[in-house]
């Protein structure tokens, strides 16, 4: 049964004509991440009994044609979404033990449409992280080179996707986390704009930047799985009733595209771009004037203070956000303590890794008086330019293409000891979270072996545009069909 | 007279009358097991969000038309960062930058009986955090989680009062406000009322304010006069003594009479206040405010004016009948059908159920005391059948008791009442034959019903003797 390469299109197709059956389908994935995640580590938790009954399920609602595209489909969540019964740990030894009596929206949504859930994926801890190796359970590689890190803060699903343990996963976005991984694994990713999928359940890093969605091999299972998580959530009121209307669909059609027009920002490839990276890029551009887009350079100034002012807002809200977590109520207890302080030093000391103490510090040091207006407002006020920088570059532009980062996946442990280095590899993807804007990491091409991406940027809820820009490029190249070496067999 | 001036500012937290939580659609009803009460939300679990119950805008909105204040068209919610144990996220969910209302002003007495004008300075929306329970016993503190999450609005005032009692009779004030308004039921028992007292002192004449203390959550009227007096003194002491004033948040120890200090400036916490991104700003348009205007209930002030012109009570009596909703219900109900002089039933409330309810810290509720048991009793005693010194006892009595007030009554009538037997003989006759279901009731073996009967008669033979009358109406009803 040789279905590790097909995407969820094709195996969709194959549920459907009864070729196969959703139990046999998750069996096969299963056995797939027992003898290849070894390598990997891109799981924290496998359930396959929990996978069995589901795919059980989805037979059922396919042979009684009440399924849809999805049902039946393996899937593999990030472990920061709520699953009722399934551990979440969000990768911190804080939650190792905790399991949720609920499940996030996301997951009620997909279990709904009959998906499978076969697990949790690895990611840097608490979301803190564009790596992977902040984990409490062990770095992520990339299936690439397994000397190489997957991107992070989503890695485990990036790297599950790639090596084709599962078909589709979800992912989280805070300052680039779906995108970022989903460039060093040669995938397609999706960061919706900020307000279409729900956040109930999601275990929160930075609340106003972050945003679920897909990691899967093409623009068209994006669009698939987006359809099913988008959407007004009663439980979340930051959640957007623009997103209820139409089913995306990817209409672009060939001729329409003369009359869109393409930003290319000069800030984003200036001399911190790898200048490969920058070749590449240049080279699917010519793909995608054939198919008849028009180009423009335009320009997206202040985008030096992107970092720091990314970095204040996530950290001042993860120093609160993170403050639940003191042993009193679940997750981890120090043992034995002596009095309430003492409870909430050690469990937090021995809870948090280092990353997220490091966060932590940064946001309260932000927040606290005196530096409140030097930090965290100012960084607001960054915030709103950057936002109207984009807005502005709309009223010019339809659409922006830009690198995803500043080079293909580094060495494992080449940057984890310089934050600042670190830091810098989400330059072209935490603009985009400041602002809200949805867009897409799609991959254009190998440097040195290593998958490059490329970010399509959308204005506010044109998810199903950006997702047709990228499909109309995927029918003409083969790039996002290219599988590691190591894992394209079975 | 001492040549010390006191400044006081109160913050009154007041817990707003809602069906469920201002985050979640927990039930806030009180006195529920522990824990019973609180949803995912309440209980902080990671990936759980507030989302905002409506009611509670509302209702603040009413509060600050009530007191004249500016309604802010666009306010927002901003976390408060502390680790405290009831209180599940580790912050709280306030308002500190734009609050929904500020401004505004209530109007009090001063010492010399003038009309005061007090200042508010802000009224803003909070959840209330849970309870901690100390246990000496277990060695261990038990965590509520049930408050957890209940809407309040913290009504803070201008450091305008000079005196104990102005500040209670401000507190007084916004009491009857948000009883009138229906936002809150006030309770301060249960803690739906309580203030916290910003109290300093300067010599008289002195533009600067001294080195003010925080009096943390008094819940009784009484203890405010009694905190802010025992604070004043302490501070006066100290200062004469020539030490100083510490800035400091300290606990009224209602049974030994003493503020004591909880804890210092130095040791305050940094709030690390910040916008709640998990909340969208509150906006309000003109038309939800004109809406809100126009429903408003009659306010404290205009009903004042209607009590002096339609009875002629004095500025006592009114203040007294409006000093909270219940009482204004209580009396309300009573008016209209009442016999007796308005003044004379009042200065009977007052002097019976007033003084109860003030010192055992009561409210006044429909099932506590009847408003027409009460205008009974008073009637009773108009026409002598019962002695205007029993009042207070039957009221006690009757308290919460549910019980058929002729069962009370008839054990204190007025022994020297006239025993007309020919008159008892037919009332006897007259109202048996009136109450058909109580009679069938005392042939079932419902015997107690016999003070049903005892009442009725004693009510329209204006005090006979009792023990007789039980005895003729059994041997009337066995009769039968």
């Amino acid at each position: 049964m040789d279905i590790y390469n097909k995407s969820v299109v094709e195996l969709s197709k194959l549920l459907n004509k009864k070729k196969v059956s959703s139990l046999e389908m998750t069996d096969y994935f299963i056995n797939r991440i027992k003898s290849f995640d070894p390598k990997l580590n891109s799981f924290i938790t496998i359930d396959e009994d929990h996978a069995r009954k589901q795919a059980k399920i989805a037979d059922e609602l396919i042979a009684n044609n009440n399924n849809n595209l999805l049902t039946g489909i393996p899937i593999a969540h990030k472990d920061l979404f709520s699953t009722k019964g399934m551990l979440t740990t969000c990768a911190s030894k804080m939650l190792e033990n905790y399991t949720p009596p609920f499940d996030a929206t996301i997951v009620n949504k997909l279990n709904e449409v009959g998906m499978v859930n076969i697990g949790k994926t690895n990611m840097d801890e608490f979301a803190m992280g564009s790596s992977n190796e902040s984990s409490y359970f062990g770095v992520v590689k990339n299936p690439w080179d397994l000397k190489k890190v997957p991107g992070g803060s989503s890695g485990g699903s990036a790297s599950a996707v790639a090596a084709r343990l599962i078909p589709i996963a979800t992912g989280s976005d805070t300052g680039g986390s779906i995108r970022q991984p989903a460039s060093f694994c040669g995938l397609t990713g999706l960061k919706p704009t900020y307000g279409s999928v729900s956040r109930y359940g999601m275990i929160a890093y930075a609340s106003s930047l972050d945003q679920g969605g897909p990691i899967a091999t093409s623009a068209e299972d994006c669009a698939l799985l987006f359809n099913k998580i988008k959407g007004y959530d009663k439980n979340d009121p930051t959640s957007n009733f623009n997103t209820d209307q139409d089913e995306v669909k990817l209409a672009l059609k060939k001729q329409d595209t003369k009359n869109i027009t393409i930003g290319i920002p000069k800030e984003y490839f200036s001399k911190d771009l790898d200048r490969n990276i920058s070749d590449i890029i240049y080279q699917s551009i010519e793909v995608f004037k054939k198919l008849g887009f028009n180009f423009k350079e335009i320009s997206l100034p202040d985008h030096d203070y992107t970092i720091p002012a990314y970095y204040i807002i996530a950290s001042a809200e993860a120093s609160s956000n993170l403050s639940r977590y003191d042993g009193v109520k679940f997750g981890h207890r120090c043992d034995k303590p002596k009095n309430l302080e003492d409870l909430y030093l050690r469990t937090r000391k021995e809870g948090f890794g280092k990353e997220v103490k490091k966060r932590i510090m940064i946001g309260a040091y932000a927040l606290s008086s005196g530096y409140y207006d030097e930090y965290y407002m100012k960084a607001l006020k960054i915030r709103r330019i950057i936002r109207d920088n984009f807005i502005n570059a709309f009223k010019d532009v339809d659409y922006i293409f830009a690198p995803t980062c500043p080079s293909t996946a580094f060495d494992l442990g080449e940057k984890s000891s310089d934050a600042l280095e670190m830091y810098l590899s989400d330059i072209y993807t935490t603009p985009v979270n400041l602002a809200g804007l949805p867009a897409i990491s799609i991959p254009v091409g190998f440097s040195n072996n290593m998958p490059v991406g490329m970010q399509i940027i959308g204005n506010y809820f044109t998810e199903a545009n950006i997702l047709s820009i990228a499909h109309l490029f995927q029918e003409e190249t083969g790039w996002h069909n290219r599988i590691p070496e190591d894992f394209d067999h079975e | 007279m001492s040549n010390w001036e006191t400044v006081i500012g109160l913050e009154i937290h007041v817990q707003l009358l809602t069906k469920s939580k201002i985050f979640s659609s927990s039930s806030t009803s009180y006195g529920k097991d522990p824990n019973k009460q609180a949803s995912y939300v309440d209980l902080g679990m990671p990936g759980t969000l507030p989302v905002l119950n409506k009611s509670v805008i509302r209702k603040a909105v009413e509060f600050g038309l009530a007191i004249d204040a500016k309604i802010a068209r666009k306010s927002i919610f901003a976390r408060k960062n502390y680790f405290y144990p009831d209180l599940p996220k580790n912050y709280q969910i306030s308002q500190l930058d734009l609050p929904i209302v500020e401004g505004g002003y209530i109007e009090i007495k001063d010492s010399d009986n003038k009309n005061k004008k007090i200042n508010i300075t802000r009224a803003h929306l909070e959840e209330d955090a849970g309870k901690s329970i100390h246990s000496d016993e277990n060695n261990c503190t038990y965590i509520d989680l049930n408050r957890a999450g209940t809407p309040l609005l913290e009504i803070v005032s201008e450091p305008e009062m000079q005196s104990a009692n102005e500040a209670v009779s401000y507190m007084k004030k916004i009491h009857s406000i948000v009883t009138y308004l229906k936002i809150s039921d006030g309770n301060m028992q249960e803690g739906s009322f309580r203030c916290d007292a910003n109290v300093s002192i300067r010599k008289v004449g002195d533009k600067k304010l001294g080195t003010r203390t925080e009096l943390k959550n008094i819940n009784s009227f009484k203890f405010v006069e009694k905190a802010i007096n025992y604070e004043v003194q302490r501070q006066i002491d100290l200062l004469e003594e020539g030490k100083k004033v510490t800035q400091e948040t300290r606990l009224y120890d209602e049974n030994k009479n003493i503020t004591k200090s909880m804890r210092s400036k130095e040791e305050a916490n940094d709030y690390r206040y910040f916008p709640d991104p998990d909340l969208l700003p509150i906006e309000i348009n003109d038309d939800y405010i004109l809406e809100i205007q126009k429903t408003l209930p009659e306010l404290p002030e205009v009903k004042a004016q209607n009590y002096k012109s339609n009875y002629d009570f004095t500025d006592e009596q009114i203040n007294i009948i409006l000093s909270n909703s219940e009482i204004t219900n209580f009396i309300d109900k009573i008016l209209p059908i009442s016999k007796i002089s308005a003044k004379k039933l009042i200065n009977y409330f007052i002097s019976t159920v007033y003084i109860k309810l003030n010192k055992e810290n009561l409210n006044l509720l429909e099932d506590d005391l009847k408003p027409k048991d009460f205008y009974m009793l008073i009637e009773l005693i108009e026409n002598k059948t019962i002695a205007k010194n029993n009042l207070k006892v039957i009221i006690d009595e009757l308290w919460g008791n549910n019980k058929d007030i002729s069962f009370i009554i008839e054990k204190h009538i007025n022994e020297n009442a006239n025993d007309d037997a020919e008159l008892i003989n037919k009332l006897i006759k007259s109202i048996v034959e009136k109450n058909d279901k109580q009679v069938k009731e005392y042939k079932n073996g419902k015997t107690k019903i016999i003070g049903f009967f005892v009442g009725q008669v004693l009510k329209e033979a204006k005090g006979a003797d009792p023990s007789g009358i039980k005895e003729k109406l059994i041997k009337f009803l066995d009769s039968i």
